[in-house]
């Protein structure tokens, strides 16, 4: 203990006496009605890894557009190598040789890898040389092992791949300083090994990164040192290897995180929804369901783990009428609704939570209580004959808004001036409000602070004490091996293996996850490499 | 200091009210400068043209004529425009209508007993409209064809095939070469009631009212709505949005067809020339304009069919282009549209704050 | 032969104002807006080149003033649509209903004494048809090298605007903008300048087209000179899968079926004019259909994807 603290401060004057890469200080960034920075101090040195940390809204992302020049400060200052500057556009920020890869890839779909790579390039002169580019380009994948085809389309390629073009562009425009926004969300964990590899190659060349997260494990794995941010100011800054994930949790809540959930014990009644065979094709007509059987009972929550893009979509709407199966069928209580309209399933006493809040779930440009009017219009007391009675909607609304305690200023207000968490709470009572067998919730936490997380958890255990089937699709092992009773993994369109998540291991699942299958995976023993300097 | 546009919390309902205002007294002016430039005086044109639109009851019974066919299809273009279906064929919509009331009243009158003639010629015009309104929805919701281009096309076809029936087939051989279809019996005369003007504008009204509470108050209306709004959404609610906008269209263009039924047998009493007067497109502007509300279009009709009466006025008395109206009317959407930002967003002006100390060990 | 080649001759000529346009529209609608006034600035580019035209016996003044208009006109549809954020299509439905309006006004306002101050019957400087000799004696080919100054500036504005657009540091910018403005934006490309430029070099050519119309095809002014040819652009720049190359075929399509209903109603053939009339029309929709069919099968992406979208950076 004595010696950690001794190395802890000769690191520390160590660090004090190099010139930070980069410097920001006292920088504050506000938007109506909202601070998303407030007297932010932030350095970055040399070689190392950052990782800001916190919870959704904390202001991560915030601080890193203002630094890549999307956003402007109202007030703060950013030096880079010890100068002052002026960082007003992205290409600002790119003379300076920071790179940002942001959450959504700023990649234009229907261009080429080539293309994306110089696009915003005045460098490239008037009619640039592609041949030189593709040169450039094929060296450097080849340096960092980030291998993609230089002329297919973004549209045609892979998320992950995705990602190594973003990677690329960065290293293409020389950037010495690369910022990664939350990059580990959308790869396996395979794909994630051989990101951090790319980090470490370059942190050997001098470079710097920050990346963006909100996972303790990511911290711990990745980073040198930890900035947790929490409301829009620094909460702690420290040396990752002086701290821990239950640590990192209670400073970017600033309170115990209750990580145990009470729940009835598990008492499954008859089926509520079985598939047999399910088959149904994507958006682009690829297989995206193969043969996928499952069955969810009453008093059941069935958890679907895995990497988004896998099936979990789809699968959500083939059950609730949204998307037509190929082959297979399905059943509600008994009763085939193989392809049956989304009407005829509603009617079925299914309830439907779906991944886009914002234009699926809710009408943004429509009041509340119009919103929470759109499962139960159709019957009385809400509607006589083809007529509807405001005024019984507005009551109904004003009896929801309480029960869940939806933050909004009256029940008029559209939809689109609420927080993620208050749409997401807004979608939870209506359809809460009308479920009579199955729920069926995609990643109905994503983007939500934690106490807004804590409050879906509770409701999904709420709706399955009382009998109800749940179908819970996320992409948090945790969080579903506390919330669910089983979990069931999807990988490539497949049911990949079957577990209670009272015996799941997160390591198993993890395989599960990146395609190797249950009974593959029985035998194996895995030896976790932990991956830091 | 910085001058930023900042998003509104909520709608500015004053800013509803306020910026069609605004709006419309920039236009006055961009107007009047027009004039000035071309040796006019704009005061006495402008008073001019309120004389002439409604001073006078015949000034006010050819506003009414204007207004009535922009009335019917500015609430068709609204339906359309509610669910962001792109209507621009209100003008093909509405000329069909005239076509097909025709052909009621030439040729299937001997048939039909006298006292139903003019229900059934126009509902046979309100049919017509909301076939040609149909194709192109059919082709939206079925082969997700884009709707923009295929109505304005077929605003054309159809016109061009109204001047092939009074020019050809059904010309009136004592006609004395005029291009024109024989006039109607007299039991297919839409009746008048002041000057020109006829009972289309009763039509206009209910229609106006009844679309109102559609919308406003009724299951059907509220499908709409969420359909116009995201059409995911709608459909994630179990609600047939193809069904839907396919009926709703159908209406957009019975109403459009019923404008066209009304002019033919209130205003021509045949098939002529000059059946539409660009009220297709102009009705687009009064649907824009009203904000795609029912109860608004009457009104927003009457103000710009007065401007339209008001230059035909002028060009009489004063010699100016007749076109004036029309211009005026392209003047008026300018500022509007500039001014329609103003509903979402708000100016703020920053000035540079002294800087708050960031105090240290926040957290 | 003879005949196919003054058929070939004439539609190339009517051809010529189409492709102006169509090339100016596809590089407004590249940069995502769409600009639906092309009918009304063709009529004022029209109206305006020819009274320039016949006060100062001066193509090069005539052709400099359409230039001038187009650019005002477009000027204004960018700044309502790009700054203002107001609604493209309502935006170019006013300003056709205003250069429509306005093109008519000065017809009868901006003429001689003489002329009652109208425009309409009088005769201005015009372009002639410049015969390539040798060349323009080829038969069928030939009628490529029997057109005016104006139509041989459109032999090299197609393969420029085709390379520009495709090969091109400049060019790959305005793809990426009506493609991804936010992406664009993050990059470090002025949307908001790339909209504006391209929405009124836009608005130039389409003037150009129809001063093309007034100073050389028709020649002189009349009412409603276009005759509805602002709307067939529109159809020809989705007919070209917005690539400059291909607005070619269309406006060829187009304009020979102006040229031949002439032809075919002068040899006595029973159809009547307004069907024949029809076809460009009715050709539209039929492309347009196939079109949508095609694309949904081949997945391929014609249309810039933001078409029509307004873009403000810190909207969260």
């Amino acid at each position: 203990m004595f010696v950690k603290n001794l190395l802890d401060k000769a690191y520390k004057m160590e660090k004090d006496k190099r010139v930070p890469v980069v410097e920001m200080r006292s920088v504050t960034k506000t938007f109506p009605g909202v601070v998303a920075n407030e007297c932010v101090d932030l350095a970055l040195y040399a070689g190392e890894v950052l990782a800001l940390l916190g919870e959704n809204g904390a202001g991560k992302s915030t601080l890193m557009n203002v630094l890549c020049g999307l956003y402007r400060p109202d007030e703060g200052e950013i030096f880079i190598r010890g100068r002052k500057a002026e960082i007003n556009s992205p290409r600002d920020s790119q003379r300076l040789g920071i790179g940002m890869v942001h959450q959504n890839f700023k990649l234009v779909d229907s261009m080429t890898v080539l293309e994306n790579i110089i696009l915003g390039m005045k460098d490239q002169g008037f009619i640039p040389d592609m041949k030189k580019v593709r040169a450039e380009v094929t060296s450097l994948s080849e340096k960092y092992n980030l291998s993609v085809n230089p002329d297919a389309s973004i549209w045609q390629l892979s998320v992950g791949e995705q990602q190594r073009v973003e990677i690329l562009k960065l290293l293409y425009r020389k950037a010495e300083i690369l910022i990664l926004d939350e990059p580990t969300a959308v790869l396996t964990p395979q794909e994630s090994q051989e990101l951090s590899k790319v980090i470490h190659l370059m942190r050997t060349e001098g470079k710097s990164a920050i990346f963006i997260t909100h996972k303790m494990e990511e911290v711990m794995t990745f980073s040198d040192r930890v900035m947790v941010l929490r409301k829009g100011k620094v909460a702690a800054e420290l040396s990752t290897s002086s701290t821990s994930p239950r640590d990192l949790a209670k400073l970017m809540v600033g309170r115990e995180v209750l990580f145990e959930l009470e729940k009835k014990p598990f008492q499954p009644g008859e089926a509520v929804l079985r598939l047999e065979k399910v088959c149904a094709l994507d958006d682009r007509g690829l297989p995206a369901l193969k043969d996928v059987s499952f069955e969810i009972r009453k008093g059941e929550i069935v958890g679907i783990a895995g990497v988004a893009g896998n099936g979990q979509r789809e699968l959500a709407e083939t059950i609730t009428g949204l998307r037509r199966l190929t082959a297979g069928s399905v059943r509600i209580q008994q009763k085939d609704v193989t392809n049956a309209k989304p009407l005829t399933i509603i009617k079925a006493g299914v309830a439907h939570i779906p991944q886009d809040r914002s234009s699926v779930g809710a009408v943004g440009d429509m009041s509340v209580a119009s919103n929470l009017a759109m499962k139960d219009y159709r019957k009385k007391p809400l509607s006589v004959g083809i007529f509807l009675i405001p005024q019984r909607i507005l009551s109904m609304a004003k009896k929801l808004i309480d029960t869940f305690r939806i933050a909004t200023p009256s029940p008029e207000t559209h939809v689109k001036f609420l927080s993620g968490g208050n749409i997401q709470k807004t979608i939870l009572a209506r359809e809460i409000g009308s479920c009579k067998n199955l729920l069926v919730a995609v990643y109905p936490s994503r983007g939500l602070d934690i106490g807004a997380t804590e409050s879906v958890r509770k409701q999904l255990v709420e709706q399955r004490d009382k009998g109800l089937g749940v179908l819970f699709i996320s992409e948090d092992i945790d969080e579903l091996i506390q919330v669910a009773d089983t979990i069931l993994v999807m990988f490539e369109g497949k049911i990949m293996g079957n577990v209670p998540a009272a015996s799941a291991d997160p390591e198993k699942i993890g395989l599960m996850m990146a395609g190797v299958s249950q009974t593959e995976n029985e035998g194996i023993d895995i030896s976790q490499g932990v991956m830091t300097s | 200091m910085k001058i930023l546009f900042e998003k509104r919390k909520s709608t500015s309902v004053p800013a509803l009210f306020l910026v069609p205002l605004f709006s419309f007294m920039v236009s006055l002016m961009l107007t009047g400068l027009v004039l000035i430039i071309f040796g006019t005086n704009p005061f006495s044109t402008f008073s001019a043209m309120a004389k002439g639109a409604f001073g006078s009851s015949n000034g006010f019974s050819e506003t009414l004529v204007k207004a009535i066919p922009l009335m019917l299809t500015g609430l068709g273009v609204a339906i359309a425009f509610r669910l962001k279906f792109w209507n621009i064929g209100a003008e093909g919509q509405l000329t069909l209508g005239g076509v097909a009331a025709a052909w009621v009243a030439l040729f299937l009158s001997p048939s039909i007993p006298s006292a139903l003639l003019l229900p059934a010629v126009l509902l046979v015009g309100c049919l017509a409209g909301a076939l040609w309104a149909g194709i192109p929805a059919f082709l939206k919701t079925r082969l997700k064809v884009d709707e923009t281009l295929v109505t304005l096309m077929l605003n054309y076809v159809a016109v061009l095939f109204s001047e092939y029936l009074y020019y050809g087939p059904w010309r009136d051989p004592k006609g004395y070469g005029f291009p024109g279809s024989a006039p109607f019996p007299d039991e297919a005369w839409l009746p008048r009631i002041m000057g020109r003007a006829h009972i289309g504008i009763y039509f206009a009204v209910v229609a106006a009212l009844i679309l109102w509470v559609v919308f406003k108050r009724t299951r059907w209306g509220f499908e709409l709505s969420i359909i116009g709004a995201s059409q995911k959404a709608a459909r994630y609610q179990g609600i047939a949005v193809e069904r839907n906008i396919f009926l709703a269209i159908l209406l957009s263009g019975a109403l459009s067809g019923l404008a066209g039924a009304s002019e033919v047998t209130g205003i021509s009493h045949r098939l002529q020339q000059g059946l539409s007067l660009g009220y297709g497109y102009t009705a687009i502007i009064v649907a824009w304009m009203s904000q795609l509300n029912p109860l608004a279009i009457p009104f927003v009709s009457l103000l710009l069919a007065g401007i339209l009466t008001g230059g035909d006025q002028v060009q009489l008395m004063m010699g100016l282009p007749s076109a004036m109206g029309i211009v005026m009317q392209g003047l008026i959407l300018f500022p509007m549209l500039a001014g329609s930002l103003f509903t979402e967003y708000r100016i703020k002006f920053i000035r540079k704050q002294p800087k708050a100390a960031c105090v240290e060990g926040e957290a | 032969m003879d005949l196919i080649t003054s058929i070939l001759t004439i539609t190339i000529r009517a051809g010529t104002s189409l492709v102006f346009a169509t090339i100016g529209e596809i590089l407004t609608e590249r940069a995502g807006i769409l600009n639906l006034g092309i009918e009304g600035i063709m009529l004022m580019g029209a109206v305006t080149s020819f009274a320039a035209s016949f006060y100062s016996h001066n193509l090069v003044f005539a052709l400099l003033v359409a230039c001038g208009v187009g650019a005002f006109m477009a000027l204004i549809h960018a700044f309502l649509t790009v700054t203002m954020r107001a609604n493209q299509v309502v935006s170019g439905l006013s300003l056709t209903l205003f250069g429509t309006g306005f093109a008519s006004f000065l017809g009868q306002k901006l003429g001689p004494q003489s002329n009652n101050f109208r425009l309409v019957g009088l005769k201005g400087a015009k372009f002639t048809p410049i015969n390539v000799e040798a060349l323009s004696q080829i038969p069928v080919l030939g009628a490529l090298f029997k057109q005016d100054i104006l139509t041989y500036a459109v032999y090299l504005i197609i393969p420029l605007a085709w390379y520009f657009l495709y090969k091109t540091r400049p060019g790959l910018w305005l793809r990426s903008v009506g493609e991804d403005p936010q992406t664009a934006d993050a990059m470090g490309i002025d949307v908001i300048k790339t909209k504006y430029f391209y929405t009124i070099l836009g608005g130039i050519l389409i003037a150009l087209g129809g001063a093309h119309l007034s100073l050389s095809y028709t020649p002189g002014w009349s009412e409603n000179l276009t005759g509805g040819r602002g709307w067939i652009v529109i159809a020809l720049v989705i007919f070209s899968m917005w690539n400059p190359a291909r607005s070619i075929w269309g406006a060829m399509l187009f304009g020979g079926i102006n040229a031949v209903q002439f032809r075919l109603q002068a040899s006595g053939t029973n159809i009547p004019a307004s069907f024949l009339n029809m076809l460009p029309y009715l050709g539209t929709i039929t492309v347009l259909v196939v079109m949508t069919w095609w694309e949904a099968l081949s997945k391929k992406i014609g249309a810039p994807a933001a078409l029509g979208a307004a873009y403000m950076r810190e909207d969260k």
